[in-house]
């Protein structure tokens, strides 16, 4: 998504090099999806080798002076999670961003992260809700695809902040698929304002609930 | 089984128990014996209990968020129609249990009878095992390592009472790790007809099915084929249609005839089968005229020619 597929990554006398995806170097990025032969390679590990990856991932890789640290998680609370809370939680501060789409079945499970987040003291930052609703390119009508209303509900059963909502876009898809700059190309898009929104929110908001 | 240590060479390698990682780990006794390395009695237990389980299908997804639950609820309602026809859906999306909700069955609970547990039914033809039904409140978490989940998931084959069942549906949460593992592992010597693999058109998805096929080739599991989900979408107001998550690469039919797989079918994004799942109800029900409610019916009916064209046979597939 970050037009860094095929990059090679290096070692240092500090670690392993993260991979850079900007020319101003501001964003950098490790992945699994590096270290793979090919695109198509399938990671078929249990929990224990993928909790010592991501130790790894932490602690050797060399990132250098960082403002923020972003860590995209797969679905669920298992060892993944786990692992990167217990990781990283010597570094504070840490927070919790998390990401639910509008109907109730996803606001089913996504309470249960927050229950993971609330187990294992991770403050939660704020909720989003993806995927909200998707205006017709050809009518303007606009049509709530995945239902409506989740990523409030969730936040006041958790007792949390509610970020904002991010429309669906095709053109944000696109981009992400194509390796494109999507702030750059679609200041436009009914999803920016809400991408910007968003981390605007998370920037003021991070420092004071995190320290 | 307990914690395994960072650098477990696996139970059944032959460091088990002798590497260097194994030192005060409390299964070191075991695993050095070789108790480890002999096959788990479980799979023979769970083959005797799949004698009555006709044909068994494995959902499939590389990437969450596609649909895959979704389908798995409506494979079974669409199967179950036909009331002769005797369906079982097993969740063992153990941190995700969605099917519950998806199915009006959240709230409740399992029963033990004298031959293991019982399915909870939605109808009379059609059963559902979750670990959502396990727990007592929504907000519960299941925060499990993977030898616990891989438990749960050895329970849910060899001591649910399934009874006489034409199809067994297994749902499974996104990815290629410990659940699937263990569900082709366990169902090892019963014989899974095959997998039915979920995504949605654009190449984000396209990329991790094509890992989730890989690992079908590396386990020996045969694929029934692809579907298509959240295909396109067309708008309610104008019916004018729209390619919400654009195929940047020719969507899973490029990818299928590639691979050399069949495309089972594409299912249109329908608003009403997120509301439809929301309130528990069968979206081939709610919404007999959906163009997605054909392209759902008509997958069902290939899953089906595809299971009646080959019939359980004894197989053995590689162990992981």
């Amino acid at each position: 998504m970050l037009r860094a597929q095929g990059r090679a990554v290096h070692q240092c006398d500090s670690g392993w090099v993260p991979v850079f995806v900007d020319q101003e170097q501001s964003i950098s990025l490790m992945s699994v999806g590096f270290l793979l032969e090919s695109p198509d390679e399938a990671v078929v590990w249990r929990g224990p080798k993928k909790n010592a990856l991501i130790k790894q991932f932490v602690a050797d890789v060399a990132w250098g002076q960082l403002d923020y640290l972003v860590v995209d998680t797969p679905p669920g609370t298992s060892d993944e999670h786990m692992a990167a809370v217990e990781a990283l939680r010597p570094y504070s501060p840490l927070g919790a961003l998390v990401v639910t789409t509008p109907q109730a079945v996803s606001v089913g499970d996504v309470r249960r992260e927050l229950t993971f987040c609330r187990k294992t003291g991770l403050q939660v930052v704020g909720v989003v809700e993806n995927m909200s609703g998707f205006v017709c390119p050809h009518c303007a009508e606009c049509t709530n695809v995945f239902s409506r209303g989740g990523g409030e509900v969730l936040a006041s059963l958790a007792g949390v902040p509610f970020l904002g909502s991010v429309p669906l876009d095709p053109e944000l898809t696109r981009s992400l698929e194509e390796g494109q700059d999507f702030i750059r190309d679609f200041p436009k898009s009914p999803a920016f304002p809400a991408l910007f929104s968003i981390a605007q929110k998370v920037m003021s908001e991070a420092p004071a609930r995190l320290s | 089984m307990e914690e395994v240590p960072q650098g477990c060479p696996g139970t059944g390698s032959a460091q088990a128990g002798r590497g260097a990682s194994c030192q005060g780990c409390p299964n070191q006794r075991l695993c050095a014996s070789g108790a480890g390395a002999a096959p788990d009695p479980a799979i023979e237990e769970i083959k005797e209990k799949m004698k009555t389980v006709k044909h068994k299908i494995l959902v499939l997804s590389g990437k969450g968020g596609v649909g895959k639950s979704t389908f798995s609820a409506h494979l079974a309602h669409g199967l179950a129609e036909d009331e002769n026809t005797q369906v079982a859906l097993l969740d063992i999306d153990i941190c995700g249990p969605s099917i519950p909700k998806i199915m009006g069955l959240e709230g409740e609970q399992v029963h033990q009878s004298g031959s293991g547990w019982s399915p909870v039914f939605v109808e009379d033809n059609l059963g559902v095992m979750s670990v959502g039904f396990l727990l007592s409140s929504p907000d519960d978490a299941v925060i499990w390592r993977g030898p616990k989940k891989n438990g749960m998931i050895k329970q849910f084959l060899r001591d649910v009472d399934w009874g006489e069942v034409d199809y067994l549906i297994v749902d499974t949460p996104p990815g290629t790790s410990d659940e699937h593992l263990s569900a082709v592992q366990y169902l090892s010597a019963a014989h899974i007809d095959g997998a039915v693999i979920i995504t949605t058109p654009q190449e984000v998805s396209l990329q991790d099915v094509r890992k989730e096929i890989n690992f079908c080739h590396k386990v020996k599991l045969p694929i029934i084929g692809v579907v298509e989900n959240m295909s396109v979408f067309i708008c309610p107001k104008c019916k004018k249609e729209t390619q919400i998550f654009p195929p940047t690469t020719g969507g899973a039919e490029v990818m299928c005839q590639d691979l050399k797989i069949p495309l089972l079918g594409k299912v249109p994004l329908d608003p009403h089968i997120g509301k439809s799942c929301d309130k528990g109800q069968s979206f081939l029900m709610d919404a007999p005229d959906s163009p997605a409610t054909f392209a759902y019916r008509s997958i069902i009916q290939r899953i089906q020619e595809f299971c009646g064209h080959h019939p359980p046979k004894e197989e053995h597939f590689l162990s992981s």
